[in-house]
């Protein structure tokens, strides 16, 4: 297992959380660890608890969901340097879709309670986590707008 | 450069060398004169008029390498009537083919530039031609990275040829699809969602792209993001040409002929009218 300093480290590097003050990379980590996923593994399901906030380093997880004829639909794809997982932010806190390994994933787990809790301590930390996570919410809504386009379509 | 055409209207015969099966419903076509040597020179990013006898005439894009005048090669969608009564033809049999027409991709004015070509769909074939230069003259350019999008993995585009590039120590290929099908263990989402992590350098970068309007718009949207400015962005706009030497005025967009002035246009002349509707 890292040391403590070693996940501040990771965490710092990420670029999720770049220009973040050392003192707000030094209070996640207090609750950070890492996190391995094997390929065909599911990182979190719809349903469960939302217990965890992943910055992925490496790897590359599916968000999916089923679809009642087709199975599992993968609606995305988000690798190196991405921040998966937004459902420990709002009620119920239940992941939304499911989130399956395609590659080996390596990436670091912030405890998602710790961290809501952090944010209602520390509104200063809220603010810099938030504005982090805004402009990653728009991009995918973005993004899935344009996927609903369907452009390519005959 | 480009041979003098005689009478700009006057198809010439082409016979069908091969016919290649890309997807469900697009197909490269390899042309020749029947003219043994005659040499159909042409730029990356220009187009010919092919003409079906007896059905009509569509503007389809040059996507082979323009080092080898000697092949025609055209990959078209069988979309409407036209493309599909080329979809129809046989290997020997004959079409119409005027041109080349338009405006090409700089290319040549962008050594020592890292490259970028965003497209999406049938939009690569368009930009292959390009690919093919800069390839041919790898040392001359930076960094070289293609986005390629297509909506499903059945639906991307020359395959094997994306393979091989992919294999490469001197090009970044990444590919995306908007829906995933199957197997694919690959990216899924939108084109545009490849460029905040592609690795160029945005201060020395130039891009190009090819694809529908919307996703042209927020590719150069990204781009902007990540600090390439718009002034080095070139487009490659589609419109329902007839005539393409500029007399009838069919693809007028704006101020511009599509033909004539294009179909390649810098970002900056087109950016004004991608936000008006039916211009």
């Amino acid at each position: 297992m890292l040391a403590t300093k070693d996940v501040k480290q990771l965490i710092s590097e990420h670029e999720f959380l770049r220009g973040m003050d050392p003192k707000h990379i030094a209070t996640m980590s207090e609750f950070a660890k890492l996190k391995v996923v094997h390929e065909n593994e599911y990182m979190f399901r719809i349903g469960e608890e939302a217990d965890c906030c992943y910055l992925i380093r490496d790897g590359c997880i599916a968000i999916e969901v089923r679809h009642p004829s087709r199975g599992p639909v993968t609606i995305q794809t988000l690798g190196a340097n991405k921040v998966v997982g937004w459902s420990w932010l709002t009620e119920p806190y239940k992941w939304q879709f499911d989130g399956r390994a395609l590659a080996l994933t390596r990436g670091v787990c912030l405890d998602s309670k710790q961290l809501r809790e952090a944010c209602e301590k520390d509104h200063e930390f809220g603010y810099q986590l938030l504005s982090r996570f805004v402009p990653v919410i728009a991009d995918r809504l973005e993004a899935t707008r344009i996927q609903l386009l369907d452009l390519y379509a005959p | 450069m480009n041979s003098p055409i005689a009478d700009p209207m006057l198809p010439r015969p082409f016979r069908i060398q091969s016919v290649r099966k890309e997807t469900t419903d697009t197909f490269t076509f390899e042309l020749a004169h029947p003219e043994e040597g005659s040499q159909n020179g042409f730029e990356p990013g220009q187009f010919n008029m092919l003409y079906v006898f007896g059905v009509g005439e569509v503007a389809i894009s040059i996507s082979g390498d323009s080092a080898e005048p000697g092949k025609l090669i055209h990959t078209t969608r069988a979309v409407g009537t036209v493309t599909q009564a080329m979809a129809r033809l046989k290997p020997g049999q004959v079409i119409g083919v005027r041109g080349p027409y338009g405006r090409g991709w700089p290319i040549d004015d962008m050594q020592g530039q890292d490259i970028v070509v965003v497209t999406g769909g049938i939009g690569l074939a368009p930009l292959r031609p390009l690919l093919y230069r800069v390839l041919a003259n790898r040392g001359r350019f930076g960094r070289v990275v293609l986005l390629y999008g297509a909506r499903t993995p059945n639906d991307i585009l020359y395959k094997k040829e994306l393979e091989r590039w992919r294999g490469r120590f001197d090009m970044e290929v990444l590919i995306t699809v908007d829906r995933s099908t199957g197997g694919w263990r690959g990216h899924v989402g939108v084109v545009t969602q490849l460029i905040s992590g592609a690795p160029f350098d945005p201060y020395h970068a130039t891009a190009f792209i090819c694809g529908p309007e919307i996703m042209m718009k927020y590719s150069v949207d990204a781009l902007t993001k990540r600090g390439l400015p718009s002034e080095r962005v070139y487009v490659s706009m589609e419109r329902n040409m007839k005539c393409a030497v500029g007399f009838c005025g069919h693809c007028q967009y704006g101020p511009k002929f599509v033909c004539k002035d294009g179909p390649v246009f810098p970002f900056t002349e087109v950016k004004r009218l991608l936000d008006i509707w039916e211009v």
